[in-house]
């Protein structure tokens, strides 16, 4: 059994109690730990990258044999998420640190590694009220960062932030009980064992358990009818934490992923087809309203925010296929866009406060105009999904992906217009606050007034929007090999058999 | 037995539902709790109905058992719940003494947003 899979879960949930009860009142010490965690998370995500490109393995708590004890599983895809979130979490940190976001409340560090163990745990775990369970981690402690440094408008947002999750956490149970009702487990393994047997016409209560735990995951993944919240949220949000919830609504498109496909997935009489009919149109429209948000948009917050609701419509039409090759484009896709809307958030912090606000509004041009507009330019080409950066090569495996006839004009419609709007938002935001503001600045420098002067961003405040930049200019240029490495995760995610007997099948595997 | 059950749950999540749909804090805290319940019970009923059984096997003779195993999924349930109840009152409390307003829905949320987050009053 390798220890190593516990370990990105252990170290969060030993890091964060020390910092919030010994820590608290040294900053330096807080952030040298949280720092010093995320690094190491970093470093083992890499590992367990590496090591899960082989067989899928699996870890027994307690070496308790499935599916009587909980497992971790790890596989292509589980290792993939837990590096992205992992490398997302240092780059968001280093910028909470840079620009002092982190002193502006209590507690940033500590509620910012449960986060991460929340994370990584839902990411690993191969028992579906384990899962619960991780969800509700990340979920306490995304309630705390939400509402980090306070604010009128930020603790109302939050206050709907938390009770639209909690109703959400609510329903979960109830799916979860529905499930275990008719089927007495709650090991996705041996959940995906239970469901081949059940006949179609004895299926009610587990597809009302699919649909359940569809709406729940939606509701993460901020997908139609349920993707409300997002955009108050995160538009509220401390601007590094809005980049860090990038990572929270993959949890909800990786969930969808693993439950949907591999125990209510393709092959299975009882809910064959029933989650890509409702997922589909549920993504449309999500492409729709991230759209119509961006154009509409009259904050710089606002319109990021619902470029990542459109961006997730994207990345649910492709998993909506349920086949390998939109599973690929999706993944693909998956990474970018977390990145993407990271690089856009962590920007828009700087910009922000440059400025003095985020409404989208002509003022006198800031100190460092010219640097904002480029990295502005670059994530929003990233975001919008064109070339040469890796949006482009994601929308195009998308499309590509979707080729089915039936679903062909409306896939590849709301993907292209969709696109084509977010294009023209992102292009007139743009243009209002890097290029028509330098108009305005030389007004004002001829009649003497300069508008307020604020010290320039420094290097090390920059540093971590530009990181952000620099994955999705990697995941570009290495975009062959990810794809191929991507073809293996979706195969595995794929072979149900393959994953049953590395969980089931436990043998002498657990002895060691 | 099961008509028991089945209608408490059901007149306590249409409750907790109503009490949500309310859109004020206070109503909202009343109602996720009652939501709470419901799922709780509903939880235990998802091992069968059983009454003055031991939640063992018995080594000794063939004597029935009630499942365990909704049990300790209840417990982790009331925990968590618990947990979150208290996190949402002191964000329900915070909400409230910043703005002087206990409804959930925002209005002008479109409005100019300065560095700190502080609303301009509009």
């Amino acid at each position: 059994m390798n220890h190593w899979i516990i370990a990105p879960v252990i170290l969060p949930a030993l890091l964060a109690p020390v910092i919030g009860f010994v820590m608290r009142r040294d900053i330096v010490l807080a952030r040298t730990a949280s720092l010093f965690g995320s690094v190491a998370v970093l470093a083992i995500a890499i590992g367990l990258f590496i090591v899960a490109g082989g067989e899928t393995q699996v870890y027994y708590l307690g070496n308790w044999p499935a599916p009587f004890g909980i497992v971790l599983v790890l596989d292509r895809l589980s290792a993939l998420l837990v590096l992205v979130a992992a490398l997302l979490a240092l780059i968001v940190l280093v910028h909470a640190v840079a620009t002092g976001w982190d002193n502006r409340g209590r507690h940033f560090h500590a509620l910012f590694q449960f986060q991460m163990m929340g994370i990584v745990g839902a990411f690993l775990t191969g028992d579906i009220f384990n899962l619960f369970v991780f969800f509700e981690i990340l979920l306490i402690a995304s309630y705390g960062l939400m509402i980090h440094s306070g604010g009128r408008e930020r603790m109302r947002a939050g206050l709907q932030y938390v009770v639209i999750n909690l109703a959400g956490s609510t329903l979960f149970l109830f799916a979860l009980g529905v499930l275990y009702a008719t089927t007495g487990t709650l090991n996705i393994a041996d959940l995906a064992v239970r469901l081949q047997e059940i006949p179609a016409d004895e299926a009610a209560l587990v597809r009302v358990a699919a649909m359940l735990l569809m709406i729940v995951f939606a509701l993460k993944a901020a997908l139609f009818p349920v993707q409300f919240w997002l955009p108050g949220t995160y538009a509220n949000a401390p601007a590094p934490v809005a980049a860090l919830f990038a990572i929270m609504t993959k949890v909800g498109a990786y969930a969808i992923l693993r439950v949907h496909t591999l125990v209510f997935g393709p092959g299975i009489e009882a809910t064959e087809g029933l989650a890509g009919d409702w997922l589909f149109p549920g993504a449309i429209v999500t492409i729709a309203i991230g759209a119509f948000g961006v154009l509409g948009a009259r904050r710089l917050m606002p319109l990021i925010a619902f470029s990542v609701v459109g961006s997730m419509g994207t990345l649910m039409v492709a998993v909506s296929a349920f086949s390998p090759v939109g599973t690929t484009a999706a993944l693909y896709y998956l990474v970018h866009s977390t990145f993407a809307a990271a690089a856009l958030f962590l920007l828009a912090d700087l910009v922000t406060r440059a400025r003095g606000a985020d409404a989208l509004a002509t003022r006198p041009a800031t100190v460092q105009n010219g640097l904002f507009a480029a990295l502005f330019f670059a994530a929003a080409i990233g975001m919008a999904g064109m070339p040469p950066l890796s949006g482009f090569l994601g929308k195009l495996l998308v499309l590509d992906a979707l080729r089915d006839p039936a679903t062909i004009t409306w896939a590849w419609g709301a993907v292209l217009i969709g696109s084509l709007l977010t294009i023209v938002g992102f292009a007139r935001a743009g243009s209002t606050l890097f290029w028509k503001s330098t108009a305005v600045g030389a007004d004002a420098a001829a009649t003497g007034d300069t508008g307020q002067a604020h010290a320039p961003t420094r290097g090390t405040e920059v540093a971590p929007t530009m990181a952000a930049l620099g994955v999705l200019a990697v995941i570009t240029v290495l975009a062959g090999p990810l794809t191929d490495y991507l073809d293996g995760t979706t195969g595995q995610l794929f072979n149900r058999e393959g994953y049953v007997t590395s969980v089931l099948g436990t043998g002498s595997e657990g002895e060691e | 037995m099961e008509i028991v059950v089945a209608s408490s749950v059901g007149a306590l999540t249409a409750a907790g539902v109503y009490l949500i749909l309310r859109m004020r804090a206070f109503a909202s805290i009343l109602g996720l709790a009652l939501l709470t319940y419901a799922v709780n019970v509903f939880l235990f009923a998802s091992g069968r109905l059983a009454i003055n059984l031991p939640p063992i096997l018995q080594p000794y003779g063939d004597a029935s058992y009630t499942d365990p195993l909704p049990q300790a999924l209840v417990l982790t349930a009331i925990v968590i719940s618990f947990g979150m109840t208290a996190v949402l009152v002191m964000v329900a409390l915070g909400a409230y003494l910043e703005s002087d307003d206990d409804r959930l829905d925002m209005d002008g949320t479109d409005q100019g947003l300065d560095h700190d987050g502080e609303g301009k009053a509009p």
